[in-house]
């Protein structure tokens, strides 16, 4: 038994709960501070993965990324990458998979700020920047951790997508969700129930830590 | 001095309404800003801040705060603001949230000291009472040594004696710094023992201004004593008719006559007042 799929999905799963952070950490500060008309079109667009089906995201981005894409084309002849069926492409369309899990959680810990909090800030001569990271980050910490967390379980926990945009190679784009599925195809049911278990209880674990954290903080701060 | 010639159009409960104030302020000036809820007192102060936008002018000694097409943000207004609600960082002590303003340890250690706060630096505010919290509050929009001082019903959610004693304390630093100081307030007290002048704002409009013993002493009529209440019921005792009014915190029984009886609706606001002949002067306790 090996533990290459894991070790592939919690890689996967790092890397895009890090560069989906750095992406809208600006992105959801901007909606939540914004009275501007296009806020409901990025709310829109930035929610859109949570209901569409994998197989049209994953569809999506496939072609979007393959070489008949301009996109795609550019990648490979200019840069050398190739997108489809790769780890970098699974990267990508992981990020656009579990976007909304990182904005929305966000975007709400800004706006259940206090606003007075974020003007006396301003009052006291700080720059947007310094109030964003000295005074919204440190007073919203379970709405951080919320993010961080549920953009990593979610992408560990996805399916359609990774195996429409990367395939099942090993090593390269065979995560957990993909290897659990083959053990099942080709009726390999011991094999699949250890992963799953496995899978099953990570998943708990996070969720609780996630839950126990926001509960012990809430106390702490009297909410 | 501080020169003020500001319209906003405002969607307030009643409709649109027009804030236009025009007036200037003396530096070192004490200014009580009074008026019913809905007439533009805090945004006027939220203007003078620069939290909100506004039409026309705000120059603070030679430089331009407001003009137009052009309004200086609020990090460079060199103000301090004191929020009703306290708005302290919750994530730093109290020490920090005043270092934060300005990293001048000797000025924060000072203040603290004025606010009898010293002991409490290393706490964060989640662990301190209303009183606190808002002193905590005054002493931060202090720490930058602020040109104006902005204050928004500094006091309102505070008991009594707190409030009295918030308010020495508010005297005691306005005396020390001589901050011009501008401070929303509804209480007629709290306006008499601070203010050196007082605006009333009425729909948006300033339609009083003068010291706090003209506006604030009813002058029509020849009573010495009026207030405000809400007439509750009218019971009938014997021949005589007893109506029960709740002025502020208190109820009281006056002795009306049926004519008065039949006239007065239960429900509505009433003023009571007397001559100066009759009340009784009791000292309840000497003053702290």
């Amino acid at each position: 038994m090996s533990f290459e799929p894991f070790i592939l999905s919690f890689k996967l799963a790092s890397l895009t709960a890090f560069i989906l952070f750095c992406i809208s950490l600006p992105l959801a500060w901007y909606l939540s501070q914004t009275r501007s008309r296009i806020k409901p079109f990025l709310e829109a667009l930035t929610a859109l993965p949570m209901v569409l089906p994998p197989s049209v995201l994953g569809f999506y981005i496939l072609w979007a990324l393959s070489y008949n894409s301009p996109l795609g084309a550019f990648f490979e002849n200019t840069l050398g990458v190739k997108l489809v069926f790769s780890f970098t492409g699974l990267v990508i369309a992981s990020c656009f998979y579990s976007l909304p899990f990182m904005v929305q959680p966000l975007q709400n810990g800004f706006e259940t700020l206090n606003k007075n909090m974020l003007e006396a800030s301003y009052i006291a001569g700080k720059s947007k920047f310094t109030t964003l990271f000295r005074v919204a980050l440190p007073n919203m910490k379970p709405a951080l951790i919320t993010a961080i967390i549920i953009t990593f379980a979610h992408t560990v926990g996805e399916f359609g997508v990774v195996l429409m945009v990367g395939g099942s190679i090993p090593g390269e784009t065979k995560v957990a969700s993909v290897a659990i599925y083959e053990m099942v195809e080709i009726m390999d049911y011991k094999s699949a129930h250890i992963y799953s278990a496995i899978m099953l209880g990570i998943s708990f674990v996070v969720l609780l830590s996630v839950y126990i954290f926001n509960a012990h903080h809430n106390k702490r701060f009297g909410l | 001095m501080i020169k003020i010639d500001i319209t906003k159009e405002l969607h307030g409960a009643n409709g649109i309404m027009q804030l236009q104030c025009k007036t200037t302020i003396q530096e070192g000036e004490f200014v009580a800003l009074s008026g019913k809820s809905g007439s533009g007192k805090t945004t006027l102060l939220r203007i003078l801040a620069g939290l909100e936008d506004a039409q026309g002018e705000i120059s603070v000694a030679q430089t331009k705060w407001l003009q137009t097409n052009k309004s200086l943000p609020p990090q460079q207004r060199e103000i301090g603001f004191v929020f009703q609600e306290y708005a302290l960082f919750d994530n730093m002590t109290i020490e920090q949230n005043l270092l934060y303003v300005a990293n001048d340890v000797k000025l924060s250690e000072h203040l603290l000291e004025l606010t009898e706060l010293t002991e409490m630096k290393k706490r964060y505010p989640n662990a301190l009472s209303g009183g606190q919290k808002q002193r905590v509050s005054i002493c931060r929009a202090l720490m930058k040594r602020p040109k104006i001082l902005l204050l928004d019903e500094p006091l309102s959610a505070l008991d009594t004696l707190m409030r009295t004693k918030l308010q020495n304390e508010l005297l005691t630093l306005h005396k020390e710094f001589g901050t011009t100081t501008i401070m929303v307030s509804h209480d007629p007290s709290e306006i008499y023992r601070l203010a050196s002048r007082v605006l009333v704002l009425e729909n948006g409009k300033i339609t009083n201004d003068g010291k706090p013993t003209d506006v604030l002493l009813k002058k029509q009529g020849s009573q010495k004593f009026s207030f405000e209440g809400e007439l509750l019921e009218i019971k009938k005792v014997d021949v005589i008719y007893i109506a029960i009014v709740a002025i502020g915190q208190q109820l009281v029984e006056i002795v009306v006559s049926s004519q008065e009886a039949k006239k007065l609706q239960i429900g509505t606001n009433v003023i009571l007042s007397t001559k100066a002949f009759t009340p009784i002067v009791t000292q309840i306790s000497s003053r702290q």
